[in-house]
């Protein structure tokens, strides 16, 4: 790692195929924001990403990098920080990749505990394949495969992780540069599995959950000065509060122990020996 | 044939009869004697009938035979379940005492020893030592020395302390004692004992020892029958080698767990059986489009769905030569025996990252849950070599970068083969996926790329063809014009039909083939037999279907779909019928 690296060192030369006025952008220059202020360097940080529109952003960002398939973006993640807990490795997923088809990996990699961040682009909307209720899309929400809206209530993915074990829940508005950073960085500071979900608002497809309709509700749990992010009740109040959006730390736990610790695992699992082990004949001495 | 010896003990789930088979098996394998063991077994954890065979000889056995010696059988059903194996002479030894078995009658021409086995048990300090009461009486009847028992009771009860192992020795004997005293009848056994060293051990726990041989650090599964000996045996072990043993949440985040070691640098594994390839075949695609290294083991079970979990079949060759969507160069290899899961685990580690692509590694629940004798040289540790490709690091790393200094993952060299780096590596980060890509690993729709890029990742089968030994295994009489091919685990039941066709004055040519994709060419072989039968153990002819189409030729086939693995003796009898036969529709 180094001092130097600045956040557009972890910027790729491909110009971004999002719409114009897209949440995704802010929501990607927070992370490398976050990455080059936590002093990371791309050489040394790892960033998974699935499918949708939040999966192209491992394009767009320059690290070592996987694109995976549908929803499956934070296994991808844990088994790269297993064989190597030196890297930092970052996941970025949609509402649809992780709260839907990926919502079981989610819950598992919640109570996994590995020492990553893993930053979800809410935009409560299926945006590449142009417009379908997503996970988080309100009940009342209308599109082209929900014309009367999805008649069933949004997932809320804080709820799912607090009730997972979470050590760490966060929440941003991908136009709120700073806070947005700031908030990751805690994220990837944090000794576990940081979650960041993202207001990152769909200016094609989503006409109610707008960067207009964010600033007027959010509430930023940071100016609150009685609020303490460690207080479990205080936070599981706060994510079952429907009337309001939130930003910041929502929840904390000071006793995290990464996987990585509860399992031993410091080596780059990389370096092995050009031939068997030396006491691999232990092995076969095992069946006499 | 050798004189071998056919021993099984039978019950209820739940009874005790694994642990009991493996303890004879032991003590046969350590008292110098080579052995074949295999398990009959239910998908539930008590009741419901299960078995387990031996059989033993000095030579090397390699397979099971439709024949039954002595039977310790604990449940009535037992007889029932074993009736055809059978024969003049047999010896059933079981409890007459035992409400079950009152009642019980011996088929005529068999020998029934009647041992309290529960009683003596009790006497000896517990009721649950009857299993090995009955050992001590098979010890008996087949005049073995019970000192050959008592190193494995040692190494089954040693953990629970040196009364429980001094009780169990105590109950074997008196098992012994009561046969040797209340039957006077001469049996025709006499296991001889070796100075012979061997070890016993299944092809799950040889595919485990492989990947550990191999420097696979990274492991990621989900329990599934019968794959899951794989993840039980790394667990624990491969710790002590600096890797790890994740248990996912299912089939998909195990495959990626692994994908995600795997491109961190880790040798990296996963096993299951035909159900999770099914959801694992999503992710496949990717791997191989990312070119990441990553060995799949598909421990074979009776298919489609969940078919029979706990039986035989070889019926997923079709899904790990064709399965996915889209194009995909693979490799896939089929261990043929015990000691070939070991060989072939290792080769495809190293295949997998020579050529930066998945392998499949197609064993089967015969293979996998039969233990086996082998000489401890055949898992020699100094002969594992190690080969991770093309690997660059900080020193060759300017080769493989455009002139911005950007790494080419996917450059597009004569070989097919491109460099690889490892996250850390400086000057090497780059983005893998499963999108269409240039030589970056950036996204594209070129046409003229997405040509170059197919192109390319096919070309790594072509240069594997080239310069790995895609060599077969042969036995039998090579100008026979009677060519046998079968692939997987039915080599060893081949390998003794063959002797028995000899008796029968019918000579056979047998090539076992342990690569599936790609193969041998065994297009002039099979062109200039004058009969070719292809065996396997699925109902259509998978393999069959697939030499058919390399030799333009047809070919007759040996299929057998029942759950059961194939005996020596009745595949001969198969072969024999099928040899007569002309080839129809």
């Amino acid at each position: 790692m180094s001092s130097d690296v600045r956040f557009t060192d972890f910027k790729s030369d491909k110009q971004p195929t999002w719409c114009p006025g897209c949440g995704d952008f802010g929501t990607m220059n927070g992370m490398m924001k976050a990455l080059a202020n936590t002093g990371n360097d791309p050489d040394n940080t790892f960033v998974v990403a699935g499918i949708g529109c939040s999966g192209k952003i491992g394009t767009y960002m320059h690290s070592y990098a996987m694109h995976g398939v549908h929803g499956r973006a934070l296994p991808v993640g844990a088994g790269v920080k297993m064989a190597n807990p030196d890297l930092e490795v970052m996941v970025a997923g949609g509402d649809g990749d992780g709260y839907s088809i990926g919502a079981g990996h989610f819950v598992h990699a919640v109570r996994r505990n590995v020492d990553m961040t893993y930053v979800v682009m809410d935009n409560r909307i299926y945006g590449l394949t142009k417009g379908q209720a997503s996970p988080t899309s309100r009940e009342d929400f209308e599109t082209s495969t929900t014309p009367e809206g999805p008649k069933q209530p949004p997932v809320n993915p804080m709820a799912l992780a607090l009730a997972a074990g979470a050590t760490f829940i966060a929440q941003s508005f991908s136009s709120d540069a700073m806070r947005h950073a700031e908030i990751v960085q805690e994220a990837i500071e944090h000794d576990g599995f940081g979650f960041v979900n993202v207001f990152s608002p769909c200016v094609t497809f989503n006409d109610v959950d707008t960067y207009d309709y964010f600033r007027d509700n959010l509430v930023d749990l940071a100016e609150d000065d009685d609020y303490d992010r460690h207080d479990y009740d205080a936070a599981k109040d706060r994510i079952l509060d429907a009337s309001k959006e939130y930003q910041g730390v929502i929840y904390q736990n000071e006793n995290s122990v990464p996987y990585e610790e509860q399992h031993g695992l410091t080596e780059n699992m990389a370096e092995i020996p050009d031939g068997a082990p030396e006491d691999a004949t232990d092995l076969v001495r095992e069946f006499y | 044939m050798p004189a071998d010896f056919n021993w099984a003990i039978g019950g209820e789930a739940g009874d005790g009869i694994d642990s009991t088979g493996k303890i004879f098996a032991q003590a046969l394998s350590r008292a110098g004697r080579h052995v074949f063991t295999s398990k009959d077994f239910a998908s539930r954890i008590r009741g419901g009938y299960t078995a387990y065979k031996v059989r033993t000889s000095v030579d090397q056995v390699q397979s099971v035979v439709d024949r039954l010696d002595v039977l310790i059988a604990l449940t009535p059903r037992t007889i029932d379940e074993n009736l055809d194996e059978l024969h003049e002479g047999s010896v059933i030894v079981y409890d007459g005492e035992r409400t079950t078995m009152q009642g019980v009658e011996i088929p005529e021409g068999m020998v029934g020893l009647d041992v309290p086995l529960q009683s003596i048990a009790e006497e000896k300090g517990g009721a649950i030592m009857r299993n090995v009461v009955a050992l001590g009486a098979a010890c008996a009847v087949a005049d073995f020395p019970i000192e050959h028992l008592d190193s494995s009771l040692e190494k089954r009860f040693g953990g629970k302390g040196q009364a429980i192992v001094d009780n169990n020795r105590k109950a074997a004997r008196a098992g012994r004692d009561y046969v040797n005293e209340n039957y006077d009848h001469e049996f025709d056994y006499n296991l001889e004992t070796t100075d012979n060293d061997y070890v016993l051990l299944n092809g799950d726990e040889a595919i485990g020892m492989g990947a550990i041989a191999a420097g696979c650090r990274f492991y990621a599964g989900y329990p599934i029958t019968p794959a899951t000996d794989v993840m039980e045996y790394l667990t624990g072990r491969i710790e002590q080698y600096g890797g790890h043993v994740v248990q996912a949440e299912d089939e998909l985040a195990a495959i990626n767990l692994a994908l995600g070691g795997a491109r961190a640098g880790a040798r990296a594994m996963t096993a299951t059986s035909g159900p999770g390839i099914d959801l694992m075949t999503e992710t496949f695609g990717l791997i191989a489009t990312s070119e990441t290294p990553l060995v799949i083991v598909d421990v074979m079970r009776s298919g489609p769905s969940t078919g029979m979990p706990t039986k035989q079949e070889q019926g997923d060759l079709n899904q790990m030569v064709y399965g996915g969507h889209g194009e995909i160069p693979r490799f896939t290899l089929a261990p043929t025996t015990v000691a070939e899961c070991f060989h072939k685990t290792v080769e495809a580690f190293n295949l997998a990252e020579k050529y930066q692509t998945p392998v499949y590694l197609a064993a089967d629940l015969a293979m996998a849950v039969t233990e086996q004798t082998f000489a401890p040289e055949e898992f020699d540790m100094d002969a594992v070599e190690i080969d991770r490709g093309k690997v660059v690091d900080d020193d060759t790393i300017g080769e493989w970068q455009n002139e911005k200094g950007q790494f080419k993952p996917h450059a597009l060299t004569d070989d097919g083969v491109s460099p690889r780096s490892f996250p850390g590596t400086g000057g090497g980060a780059h983005m893998s996926t499963g999108l269409e890509h240039d030589e970056l690993g950036r996204r594209t729709e070129d046409t003229d790329m997405r040509v170059e890029q197919v192109d390319k990742r096919n070309r790594k089968v072509e240069t594997a063809k080239e310069r790995e030994p895609w060599a077969y295994r042969e036995f039998g009489d090579k100008d026979s014009g009677n060519l046998v091919i079968s692939w997987g685990s039915n080599e060893g039941a081949m390998v003794e039909a063959i002797e028995f066709l000899e008796e029968d004055g019918v000579d056979v040519h047998f090539i076992s083939v342990p690569y599936i994709f790609p193969r041998p060419d065994l297009t002039e072989v099979i062109n200039d037999a004058d009969d070719v039968i292809v065996v396997e153990c699925n109902n259509t002819g998978q393999f069959a279907d697939i030499l058919e189409h390399d030799a333009l030729t047809r070919v007759k086939r040996v299929n057998k779909y029942n759950g059961v693995r194939f005996k020596a003796d009745e595949l001969a009898e198969d072969i024999k019928e099928t040899l007569s036969q002309e080839i129809t529709a």
